[in-house]
């Protein structure tokens, strides 16, 4: 890809970008279907049960028999539902939480769009879908949707703040807001020179405001199902439903593949002997333990209370994200520039 | 001009996100039954009939986060290219940077006492 993006564009190269992105729709597809497996499989074995196991041989066909149901249920619209915001909101979700893996690199060679703004692009767009969810809980014109929305829309704004500050002290330790140059500044051989370390106080902060963001446990109060029935999308059915549902999880590939090449080196390996096993491979890996660590968590922590959730990521977690700015800036005045 | 082919490949991801559910929904309708009936389309309230409007009222509290949202967004903005530019810039530009985030971080704490970060207050 990254040659091709260097010379001039003709109709056989926008065919093979195009051939490159259905691809890669094809492996997140794939990706979103077994992390939902998965995910049931871990959480069941941490509750000490099977998980499902019925469907295909040790129930790995089990998503694929709830996406063929969804897709051949009834799709109803309530009478007194706005239908246009109601039809809308389900595409409007999805269409930035696929966006978004445009920039992200997989290796020194392996990328799609090469941006300068990379990180920019990438939260940029992540906050379209807050629009979609308000969208979507308005639409339906029902009590428990218009305020599971409103939670939804407060808490994904009060979050958006310091995971984007949070990202600054990278960006700054890298000079640049290219997603492969913020890997290439992360080289040097040996795990600590990842940005994890040095920013230990801004990976805190992104990853747990990251996890806010996805609305899940222990931030999952907009889906709060003892409260709220399911939130946002309690009128939702069907393959609406579904699209609710995938984008939740196209954002836990794009969570985790942003982290992987924020704070975790991207492809590069934990120490020089090991860099003769490929770098997508040490991209997988540690992109694969962070989508466990998502689901580890909702096996562990009980749901936050909506009045705890405002004041952390207020009082806690946007001073600690601006003090991180201001540390990293220290940090570089007195040991980088002299 | 070749930067140009970057966005033609974001381009392409927009429309391929808009495809794929436009699509999914068009071969759902083939598909899918449907049979409505004048119960199925009532809003749904957990069995018991609908009362009053769906699109009640709500906190006025969700307003004041959207506030606080819309400062500390464009703070972002300007943090963002002054954190790319950092190793060019001297010492000064630091200064310059904190009083302004501190003017901003009293904004804050004056929410923070007004108990506007404080959910049950009210």
């Amino acid at each position: 890809m990254g040659d091709l993006l260097r010379e001039p564009l003709t109709w056989g190269h926008a065919l093979i970008f195009a051939a490159a992105a259905i691809l890669l729709m094809g492996i997140v597809l794939g990706f979103v279907t077994y992390a939902i497996y998965f995910e049931r499989k871990v959480i069941g074995w941490m509750q000490l049960r099977v998980g499902p196991n019925r469907v295909g041989p040790f129930g790995l066909l089990q998503t694929v028999a709830d996406v063929l149901k969804l897709l051949l249920k009834e799709d109803t619209i309530p009478r007194k539902a706005d239908r246009v915001l109601f039809v809308l909101a389900p595409v409007l979700a999805f269409v930035p939480a696929f966006a978004v893996l445009a920039v992200i690199p997989y290796t020194q060679s392996l990328y799609f769009a090469d941006l300068n703004v990379g990180v920019l692009y990438y939260v940029a767009l992540s906050g379209i879908s807050t629009l979609a969810i308000v969208l979507g809980g308005w639409a339906s014109n029902n009590k428990y949707a218009l305020l599971g929305g409103m939670r939804s829309a407060a808490q994904m704004i009060s979050y958006e703040v310091p995971l984007v500050i949070s990202i600054v002290g990278t960006v700054m330790l890298s000079g640049s807001m290219n997603l492969r140059t913020i890997v290439e500044a992360q080289s040097g051989g040996w795990f600590w020179n990842w940005h994890f370390l040095p920013q230990f106080i801004g990976f805190g902060v992104f990853m747990i405001a990251a996890v806010s963001e996805l609305n899940r446990t222990p931030f999952d109060l907009p889906e709060a199902e003892s409260e709220l029935v399911a939130g946002y999308h309690v009128e939702y059915s069907g393959f609406r439903f579904a699209f609710f549902m995938l984008t939740e999880y196209v954002y836990v590939y794009a969570i985790a593949a942003l982290t992987t090449v924020l704070f975790l080196g991207g492809w590069h390996a934990p120490a020089p002997f090991l860099a003769v096993v490929p770098g997508l491979i040490w991209f997988i890996l540690k992109f694969a333990c962070i989508v466990f660590f998502l689901f580890w968590l909702r096996a562990t922590f009980p749901r936050v209370r909506v009045d705890q959730l405002m004041g952390f990521g207020w009082k806690v977690l946007l001073p600690l994200a601006i003090v991180n700015v201001f540390v990293t800036a220290g940090y570089i005045e007195l040991f980088i520039k002299h | 001009m070749a930067y140009m082919n970057n966005y033609v490949v974001v381009t392409i991801f927009i429309l391929l996100g808009v495809l794929l559910p436009v699509a999914a929904l068009t071969a759902g309708r083939l598909l899918r039954p449907n049979k409505p009936t004048e119960e199925k389309r009532t809003t749904y309230e957990s069995g018991n009939e609908p009362v009053g409007e769906g699109q009640v009222r709500f906190n006025i509290r969700y307003y004041l986060f959207a506030l606080m949202f819309v400062i500390f967004d464009v703070e972002t903005v300007f943090l963002y290219p002054w954190a790319v530019a950092y190793h060019k810039l001297g010492l000064f530009v630091l200064v310059e940077m904190l009083i302004f985030v501190a003017l901003l971080l009293v904004g804050l704490l004056y929410a923070w006492k007004k108990k506007v970060l404080k959910w049950n207050s009210v």
